[in-house]
């Protein structure tokens, strides 16, 4: 049996593979932004002694999140949570919810990471000069702290948009699932597969591209 | 020998700093026994001693980046870190804290300057969120000092792109730019290559001359000899011998200040 290519498919689609490349940032950016906020907040009450008490229920949380697979977490937010009587999010929704608690998981262990790694000499530095802790966290750990994290920030963020390739398993209409979407309307296997992988890559790349020239920029320590 | 009436040495007899039987513990090790210590305004007072007989710790004691269990340190006549109540010693409150180290410079052995801040935002910080400055005030400042220091034109550099001499000036105009009452220095050159160290002290003579009150952790016995007005030997947690450089260094009393000072032959004569 010969196969005809027949790119045509590939451009008649142009719109929904925009859309769906849009929606797969936008969810990865989402999950990245408030993922990040809810690792911040994480790493500080794992590194604070006053929060003993809320150091095992976000172990747990990081955990959990960190040894199960993403596609069953997809699955348990969207068809177990419905069955327990928490409705109301649609596919779209759900996936970023899942999206976002697992950024927030791993985001933890890299916001922790950061925050270990600040040399105490620069927090001491600051109350020498008289700034208060509160005044020490924001403009000297916090900011150091960034720039720190930043390459792993990228990562995570690629990452990220990757994973919302996992949308596709509950209909969300990405990139993914567009291409499965033009596969099955007209067969041609290479052409819908070999776009999505071309965009994936390209829109990876550029991002990494983008952020190193970010990272050059705030990359003040050594 | 406790201290030494500074006016003796032709200074303004106003005490600055004022440390009365500081006792400091690691755990179970004691590395402060009881330190007696005056400096009045515009002294320049040099700690010296073997590493480990506690100088660093006083100095961090000063401004509370360590605690001390016992005695009163003042600075301007009031109690630091600690005060008494109804015959209990409690810490005073971290905003009072905080509020003391303000007027206290630190300059450190590693010179800490913050990474993500150019020099002059690194001078600017102190102004702005602890003085209370504007943006335009402070920037003058900051300016006004990366000159005093003979960098105006790293100004816009960040730390990284210093070498350790230029960021170890900064670190001084980071701390005297607060107008402090007192200026601490901890072995400030200590971590430099021997060729960047000069620059470093001539910035602090030039300090030492305009009537800066500041207390010296130093290993440059020549600097010492020519910038100090009194000079302060330690030894295992205690004050062993003081006076003017020309004594303390050239006729020491002690067998343990000699034996010190005599791995500095050659600097000293």
């Amino acid at each position: 049996m010969q196969y005809f290519f027949n790119w045509d498919v590939v451009w008649r689609a142009t719109d929904k593979l925009a859309y769906g490349l849009v929606l797969g940032l936008g969810m990865a950016t989402f999950a990245l932004v408030v993922g990040s906020v809810i690792g911040l907040a994480s790493a500080l009450v794992l590194t604070s002694p006053k929060l003993k008490a809320l150091h095992r229920p976000v172990r747990w949380y990081v955990e959990i999140i960190r040894n199960s697979p993403l596609l069953v977490l997809v699955f348990f937010v969207y068809f177990g949570l419905p069955q327990a009587g928490i409705r109301g999010l649609d596919n779209i929704g759900s996936f970023v919810l899942t999206l976002t608690l697992y950024a927030g998981a791993y985001m933890t262990e890299v916001f922790r990471g950061g925050l270990a790694s600040i040399p105490a000499r620069y927090i001491e530095s600051g109350m020498a000069i008289g700034l208060s802790g509160r005044q020490c966290f924001f403009f000297v750990t916090l900011p150091v702290m960034f720039r720190i994290v930043l390459p792993s920030l990228t990562n995570n963020l690629i990452s990220l948009f990757k994973d919302t390739a996992l949308a596709s398993a509950i209909a969300v209409p990405e990139l993914t699932h567009t291409a499965r979407w033009i596969n099955v309307q007209t067969f041609q296997v290479v052409e819908a597969w070999t776009s999505v992988t071309v965009l994936y890559l390209v829109v990876s790349y550029l991002i990494a591209f983008v952020l190193r020239r970010v990272e050059r920029r705030y990359a003040v320590i050594r | 020998m406790s201290t030494t009436a500074a006016s003796a040495n032709g200074h303004d007899g106003s005490l600055v700093l004022s440390a009365r039987d500081i006792h400091k513990r690691f755990g179970d090790v004691e590395v402060l026994k009881g330190i007696d210590i005056d400096v009045a305004k515009g002294e320049v007072v040099a700690l010296i001693g073997a590493s480990g007989s506690g100088k660093t710790t006083f100095l961090r004691c000063v401004n509370m980046l360590e605690e001390y269990q016992a005695g009163t340190i003042r600075v301007g006549g009031e109690p630091i870190g600690y005060h008494e109540e109804g015959g209990r010693r409690l810490r005073l409150p971290e905003a009072t804290v905080v509020r003391q180290r303000a007027d206290i410079g630190m300059v450190f052995q590693s010179f800490n300057l913050f990474p993500h801040l150019t020099a002059r935002a690194n001078i600017m910080l102190g102004l702005t969120k602890v003085r209370g400055k504007s943006k335009a005030e402070a920037g003058a400042i900051a300016d006004r000092w990366l000159e005093r220091v003979g960098l105006s034109d790293r100004k816009d550099h960040y730390p990284y792109q210093l070498s350790g001499g230029q960021q170890q000036r900064v670190a001084i105009a980071r701390a005297v730019s607060m107008d402090p009452r007192l200026v601490l220095f901890d072995e400030v050159t200590s971590a430099l290559d021997p060729e960047l160290v000069g620059e470093v002290l001539t910035v602090m003579q030039d300090l030492a001359k305009s009537g800066m009150t500041m207390l010296v952790v130093s290993h440059e016995m020549l600097f010492v000899s020519s910038i100090a007005t009194r000079v302060v030997f330690m030894d295992g947690g205690r004050i062993a011998e003081q006076g003017p450089p020309s004594e303390i260094l050239k006729n020491p009393k002690s067998e343990r200040l000699r034996s010190f000072l005599g791995r500095f032959h050659g600097v000293l004569r």
